[in-house]
């Protein structure tokens, strides 16, 4: 049965800071351009968890009265720490020794969520047709190979693929120009690198898994405008990662961890060391006495330049961290996402008008502070491949002696799915329960992040290979998958004595990490039914 | 026939419900909202009715603050022809809520009016009955099936000790329950439709209803905490602990 279709201008793909800048930047350039926004999440914002320490340099750019305009920027940092923490010791380090990437002085303390849900309205108040519940399933090509644009997904599928009752198809979005913004490892944007090569020549892209629990916490402890990170345990020298604590508004902490996807132990659990983390004397007196209110974690981009592939390809256009704009040693990545999705409304309305190719795209970033900012940026995270305490020592001497300008790039050497050791090389590592106070279990955590997907549809985690996991996996690398997934998602089960890989694809919060961690790129992570995932309130 | 379908915004089902720390109430902000799950069902149950030949017009209303418009597009996005918010700022008990739609049927002058048999955030399961009650109407709530028959309604009704068949004339109100059907999905070029209806405003304010609360709420706070369960080894520890430390035997 031929789908029904429907043109537009431009079709862009996710609704997150760099998709929504998009659109805002073509209203603001042409108000007769017809943009339409797909948004996989129940509405803008659910599916969007972020730290967030902001920098406002995009946004003024493209609201320069976001103020007046009353955004949800409100919470200046006020005071910055740094502490590398031993187990039960810690070290604050100057912030004046810090590189100045990392001083946040003129940065506000926001939830990324709520500033999405802002800038929908923005957009939509300038005419752009925003869609939440439709995720883009397909991508559609034209005969000469093109991005043509992209189909929805069906709905009302069950479990075995058959029409249910409430069945109705999917439809296909015609763009001239069609943008993804779909995030880190968008499931299109993976298709679209490999069809087109859009990562030839370039280092395979880095990935960290991020946590965040927001927790309202005792009234004197509560320090509004103050950011803080740390380094160090629960981590060893060997894993990349740390941890964030932001003092926001309304007595609310955000408090998160980041592990780089490049660790090497299969029994590491990136959750459990967050759990962990939260009970070092340090941390544990911030939130003590406090109620944890939101859990959610999403995996995100670490590359950078080394790894950001080409951005453009016929038709269509691929931006913020479903390319992968982030800028690892500042730790943000929402300005820089928006900054990548202006370049592009900018180069859609000259390819538009004037007939020039998409591949503007790559001479006006090269132009833009968005390229200095990233090449400054890129041997930070390569650097701490040698370990925690060199990769400190070269970044003192990059970013504050050379700031950023060392005449050399450090590569990428490995993919994140190619780093694991079998697990029998590996030491085990002995998680403490949860208290259920302070640290708590995933079922719990899960619960707290709303997601849902609607029952009897199909899984939407694909197994290439159905007997690899008890097969392979499990043998070499006792299944990580059931240690990465922060939602609980993977099983191994045993029945009568058989073990079986089970899948509670209900409890996804669209991370992604199992499509990027999978020692043998086993799993296929697409979108499920609309509307199904987490629902974040303010993350 | 013109059924008016009844809709209310609520904090979505998917969402872990906060208490206030003042127990004045609980969260709202920055929580996913979405209309009332059954409600969806009456919806879904008058588009039926409409595309089945037996209904002209299907009209939803909602009353709330500005951001309950949202329910109402929604529901013309599934079918609906025209919508009516009622604008109304705080807490409306069921009775004034009840009133309020009494002024709007007295005003559209529907054959049927159907809602969801209660609201998944208050859990009152008391407007329809109010307006049953004001408008003097016969009433057949928690419908699980509903059937036009020779110019009155049959409806099978979900009861506690099973299905309860009854025939009511028209006019009527219908409280639905959520096996009357599976909604259905809107589908995008029809929101995009839905977004040309026509929603006409209403003041609360305007109707001459008193909507002061008539309950004063005193507290809201959560349920007492689970404890954790033990695992015993035998049946008879079991026993043994269910007489002398839960002492329910």
């Amino acid at each position: 049965m031929a789908r029904e279709s429907m043109e537009y201008d431009v079709v862009i793909v996710g609704g997150g800071p760099s998709g929504l800048s998009t659109a805002i930047k073509l209203k603001q350039i042409d108000p007769n351009l017809n943009i339409c926004l797909l948004e996989k999440a129940s509405e803008i914002g659910a599916h969007i968890l972020s730290g967030n320490v902001f920098e406002t340099r995009a946004l003024d750019e493209l609201i320069p009265n976001w103020r007046e305009l009353n955004a949800p920027i409100k919470t200046k940092v006020k005071k910055e720490k740094f502490l590398f923490l031993g187990k039960t010791k810690s070290l604050s380090w100057p912030t004046w020794l810090l590189p100045s990437v990392q001083q946040n002085h003129k940065n506000y303390i926001i939830s990324l969520a709520n500033l999405c849900r802002w800038l929908g309205e923005q957009a939509e108040a300038l005419g752009v047709e925003i869609f939440p519940g439709f995720p883009a399933s397909e991508i559609l090509y034209k005969e000469d190979g093109s991005v043509r644009g992209v189909a929805t997904q069906d709905m009302g599928i069950d479990k075995d693929g058959n029409q249910k009752d409430s069945y109705e198809p999917g439809i296909d979005l015609i763009g001239k120009v069609t943008v993804f913004a779909e995030g880190c490892r968008g499931h299109l944007g993976k298709q679209l690198i490999k069809k087109f090569e859009l990562d030839k020549g370039k280092d395979p892209q880095q990935y960290g898994i991020g946590f965040k629990e927001i927790w309202e916490i005792n009234e004197k402890k509560h320090e509004e405008g103050l950011v803080m990170h740390t380094a160090g345990w629960p981590l060893d020298n060997n894993t990349y990662g740390g941890s964030f604590i932001y003092h926001a508004e309304n007595k609310q902490v955000f408090l998160g961890y980041v592990i780089g996807l490049d660790y090497k132990n299969p029994h590491l659990s990136p959750f459990d060391e967050f759990q962990r983390f939260k009970t070092h004397p340090k941390i544990k007196n911030i939130i003590e006495g406090g109620k944890r209110i939101s859990y959610g974690a999403r995996a995100l981009i670490e590359g950078g330049l080394q790894s950001l592939p080409k951005m453009y390809m016929p038709g269509a256009l691929l931006i913020g961290c479903d390319a992968g704009t982030l800028n690892m040693p500042k730790i943000k990545g929402s300005h820089t996402a928006m900054k990548s999705g202006m370049i592009a409304a900018e180069t859609i309305n000259h390819y538009l008008k004037d007939g020039k190719d998409l591949s503007l795209y790559d001479n006006l970033f090269r132009e833009s502070w968005l390229h200095k900012e990233l090449y400054k940026a890129r041997n930070v995270k390569p650097s701490f491949s040698w370990g925690l305490i060199l990769g400190i020592i070269f970044t003192g001497i990059d970013q504050i002696l050379f700031r950023g300008k060392f005449p050399f790039t450090l590569r990428h050497k490995h993919a994140d799915h190619e780093t694991l050791r079998p697990s029998n090389e590996m030491p085990k590592i002995n998680y403490p329960k949860p208290d259920n106070i302070i640290t708590f279990d995933k079922t719990s955590s899960v619960y707290l992040t709303g997601t849902n997907h609607a029952e009897n549809q199909p899984v939407h985690l694909k197994l290439k290979d159905p007997e690899l996991p008890i097969k392979y996996t499990l043998e070499k690398y006792d299944e990580p998958a059931q240690k990465y997934c922060p939602a609980g998602v993977y099983e191994v089960q045993n029945e009568n004595g058989k073990n079986k890989f089970v899948i509670n694809s209900q409890n996804c919060i669209h991370c992604k990490t199992c499509d990027i961690k999978e020692p043998s790129q086993n799993i296929i992570w697409v979108t499920p039914e609309g509307g199904g995932g987490p629902k974040y309130g303010n993350m | 026939m013109k059924i008016l379908v009844a809709v209310k915004r609520v904090i979505d089902y998917n969402v872990q419900v906060r208490v206030k720390e003042d127990g004045t109430g609980v969260v709202t902000e920055n929580v996913k909202m979405s209309t009332n799950p059954p409600d969806d069902n009456a919806v879904e149950e008058a588009v039926k009715i409409k595309e089945a030949g037996k209904s002209n017009e299907v009209i939803a209303v909602t009353i709330g603050e500005e951001k309950a418009q949202e329910t109402v597009r929604k529901a013309l996005a599934v079918g609906a022809d025209r919508g009516i918010h009622v604008k109304a700022e705080g807490v409306l008990e069921p009775l004034a809520v009840s009133k309020l739609l009494q002024k709007v049927v007295e005003k559209e002058k529907p054959d049927l009016v159907f809602m969801g048999k209660q609201a998944i955030d208050d859990d009152c399961n008391q407007t329809g009955q109010m307006l049953s009650s004001l408008l003097n109407w016969p009433q057949a709530t928690f419908a699980s099936k509903i059937d036009i028959k020779d110019g009155k309604l049959e409806v099978v009704r979900e009861v506690d000790e099973g299905l309860e068949t009854i025939e009511i004339n028209i006019p009527a109100i219908v409280t639905c329950d959520l096996r009357l059907n599976e909604p259905r999905y809107a589908s995008l070029p029809n929101i995009m439709k839905a977004k040309k209806k026509p929603i006409d405003q209403l003041n609360a304010s305007d109707l001459g209803i008193d909507l002061a609360p008539r309950i004063a709420q005193i507290k809201v706070e959560e349920p007492p905490k689970r404890k954790a369960g033990i695992k015993v080894s035998s049946v008879a520890e079991l026993v043994q602990k269910l007489k002398n430390e839960a002492k329910v035997i």
